[in-house]
């Protein structure tokens, strides 16, 4: 059965030790995890976790009910319409030739986050399969580092 | 009111009305102790080893339904008690476990007897918490005992830090439990019901498919009735022993790997499987492909999660069985003809007179099976029976009459050697009327030998009956079917003289090998009033069938062995 990739949005009760509970019951289970962000969400006791996963449909339902069923789970949201956004950073020597990397800024709606002596760095925030394509790109610069933040999802 | 942790450990167990807990103290859970040795509001139970204790709180717990309570200290009292954790999880069975830590201050830092207790406990518990402040003790004590005994029960670990266990702080126990997440569904929807009423009127070969989870619901009269009203034959999973009760000429008998002939061929045959509580484990379903191919599935349970997990569920109901079977008596008296399945249960009536459960006795050395039928013939309803793991609880399961729930304490999920004689500690401390016996076997009974001297120091009278083949005999019988008898490491013909042991320990010892010598022991164990040990003489080679082998069909089952 073909993997199918699933964003998971997970809101649980942001206190110690849950997100060993999370992450435990994937590694435990033997799930994937793709990518995982947390962040609180203001104002709550409460903490959103976005998972990227893949796996066959059963599989899915059952990540699905098993991460209901830990105890500060609040509620987890899995299909809909999500926005979905990854961030990536590139740092590029300066020694390298530029040309054409404006360009390429501005079609992934780019910018340079910071330039030192030694290098820049940029950072494009878009779609995870158009970061995976901008990464391709910006490979001809010889990128000497890079980071992606993992995904962070809205429902709609 | 201003109360240390330690106190409010004591106060939370006396609102719960807890009445016994057992366990083992070390430095970090001291100050609990010091309050222990100051109240009267439960009983301590003082066992040999902590792994003991939580099986003693299980057995408890299994007997009564209630939840059972152990204290351990930190580190290597924790980690001891982690198969005991992981035996209840794996069978659903509702505790709450306190374990000392060492302080806050010192988490972290590799001190004496610190170890991640929480993190070692979080795969094999329902839930679990370290507690930070003493100011959340109450709430979470609240909560622990909540948790454990609603929706799927299951065990609750709560670890201690030392300097919260002396920290003040106000204490008020909550009246009431509202948390904002978990929230266990208990009603079965009324629309699934009633679709699952529909496809048992249109069934022609329904069965009932039995778990423990009749047990956790207290729904056994529940399912007794159901299965009346519609006529449709039961089957039992060796956690739901007891449920239909052996009379009932409804039930087929335990079925999976050494369930009888017409529990499988029922399953295998059946056009509706209906799930009461049960969770497909390999060992019931063998070879997933084949199993109960032509049934459509009814499955209800209280976990949502447990639905579907292992096989696809036509009509899937989340909600406490026992609610859910009330909501289907109604319209399965409307609407279910108990005749209409009488061809079907004729069939597999005669299915049970080809390959009935058998085995071939003898005159010159007990046979296992008879060992465990002459104690049902004995003594019946009378006794609560429990056992170790290996071939001794395979034939206690299918040779022993059971007649009602919670009559049956074995270690189902996990398989848990050792878990037998503590177990059977907790049921006799709760039910001191009845006799509590623990078959088992030369192999485990070692695994928790120590508990004899838990037992004799409290005068816990259980009656532990080996079934001496002096051999790890289930691993041997695999050997012997599948490995070409090369027995690596199961031989256990040197042993101790187990009269003699359970004697230094204070309780009494008998050696049977005759028929009539074990009945003679048998009567004086009982009158003993002591914890006893029976250490029967058995066929060294008797095997367990029939069988499925690992993997194999429900339908083609080995129904004897060749050489
Ligand atoms: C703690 C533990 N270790 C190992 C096993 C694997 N095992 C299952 S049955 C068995 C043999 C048990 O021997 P005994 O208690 O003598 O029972 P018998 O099968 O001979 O009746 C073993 C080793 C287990 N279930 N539990
Ligand atoms: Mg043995």
């Amino acid at each position: 059965m073909d993997a199918i990739r699933r964003v998971l949005s997970v809101i649980v009760l942001n206190e110690d030790g849950v997100l060993s509970r999370i992450s435990g019951l994937f590694a435990g289970r033997g799930y994937n995890i793709d990518s995982l962000t947390v962040a609180p969400i203001p104002k709550t006791n409460l903490s959103r976790l976005t998972i990227v996963t893949s796996g066959s449909t059963a599989v899915l339902e059952q990540i699905v009910k098993q991460l209901h069923k830990l105890i500060p789970t609040y509620k987890v949201i899995e299909s809909g319409e999500f926005v979905e956004k990854e961030l990536a950073l590139v740092k590029i020597p300066l020694s390298e030739d530029f040309n054409g990397l404006d360009a390429m800024l501005k079609a992934y709606n780019g910018t340079i986050a910071s330039s030192s002596e030694e290098s820049i760095v940029l950072m494009v925030a878009d779609d995870y399969n158009r970061i995976d394509s901008f990464l391709k790109a910006v490979k001809k610069y010889n990128p000497t580092d890079i980071v992606r933040s993992g995904s962070v999802a809205m429902d709609l | 009111m201003e109360l240390s942790g330690s106190q409010m450990v004591i106060e939370a167990l006396r609102k719960e009305n807890v009445s016994v807990v057992f366990g083992y103290p070390g430095g970090a859970i001291m100050n609990v102790y010091d309050e222990v040795y100051k109240q009267n509001h439960f009983k301590h139970i003082l066992t040999r080893h902590e792994q003991a204790a939580i099986h003693a709180a299980d057995g408890y717990a299994r007997a009564t339904g209630e939840v059972g309570v152990a204290f351990v200290t930190s580190g290597p009292g924790f980690t001891n008690a982690v198969t005991g954790l992981a035996t209840a999880y794996m069978d659903s069975i509702p505790l709450v476990v306190i374990s000392g830590q060492v302080p806050i201050s010192m988490i972290g830092t590799d001190a004496f007897q610190e170890i991640d207790a929480v993190g070692i406990s979080r795969p094999c518990v329902k839930h679990n918490y370290l507690v930070k402040d003493a100011k959340d003790l109450s709430r979470i004590l609240k909560e622990a005992f909540y948790i454990a005994r609603s929706g799927r029960p299951g065990p609750v670990h709560v670890d201690i830090p030392k300097d919260v266990t002396a920290q003040m702080a106000h204490f008020s126990y909550p009246s009431e439990i509202k948390m904002q997440t978990y929230k266990p569904t208990y009603k079965g929807n009324p629309r699934q019901i009633k679709k699952a009423i529909e496809a048992i009127a249109a069934a022609k070969r329904p069965v009932l498919y039995i778990g423990g989870g009749a047990i956790n619901s207290n729904a056994a009269n529940e399912v007794r009735e159901f299965a009346r009203i519609c006529g449709i034959p039961a089957v039992e999973t060796l956690m739901a022993r007891g449920v239909m009760g052996d009379e009932n000429p409804l039930l087929l008998g335990m079925l999976g790997m050494h369930g009888c002939y017409c529990a499988n061929m029922a399953m295998s045959e059946a056009d509706l499987m209906i799930a009461f509580g049960p969770r497909f484990d390999d060992r019931v379903t063998g070879k997933l492909s084949e199993f109960a191919k032509h049934a459509k599935i009814i499955h209800v349970d209280i976990d949502p999660s447990s639905i579907g997990k292992i096989v696809p569920i036509d009509y899937p109901i989340v909600g406490d069985l026992k609610n859910v079977v009330e909501a289907m008596i109604p319209l399965a008296k409307e609407q279910i003809q108990a005749d209409k399945y009488k061809p079907w249960r004729e069939l597999l009536k005669r299915y049970n007179e080809i390959h009935p459960l058998r085995y071939e006795d003898s005159n010159d050395v007990i046979k296992p099976q008879w060992a465990i039928e002459r104690v049902g013939e004995l003594l019946g309803d009378k006794a609560v029976i429990c056992t170790d793991v290996g071939q001794h609880q395979m034939w206690a399961a299918q040779f022993y009459p059971f007649s009602y729930p919670r009559q049956w304490l074995s270690s189902g999920g996990l398989g848990t050697m050792g878990y037998g004689l503590p177990a059977a500690m907790g049921a006799k401390v709760a039910l001191p009327n009845k006799t509590v016996i623990n078959f088992t076997g030369d192999g485990s009974i070692l695994m928790n030998i120590q508990e004899l001297m838990t037992a004799v120091e409290n005068k816990i009278a259980v009656i532990n009956i080996i079934l001496n083949n002096q051999f790890l005999g289930m691993v041997r019988q695999w050997q012997t079917f599948f490995y070409n008898k090369r027995y690596s490491s199961t031989d256990l013909s040197v042993q101790p003289d187990f009269v003699k042991l359970v004697e230094s320990f204070g309780g009494r010892g008998f050696r049977v090998k005759t028929k009539a010598e074990f009945d003679q022991a048998l009567n004086d164990a009982m009158q003993s009033g002591c914890v006893c040990m029976i250490d029967v003489q058995v066929d060294r080679f008797e095997n367990v069938l029939p069988m499925v082998p690992a993997g194999g069909t429900l339908y083609n089952m080995m129904l004897e062995y060749k050489e």
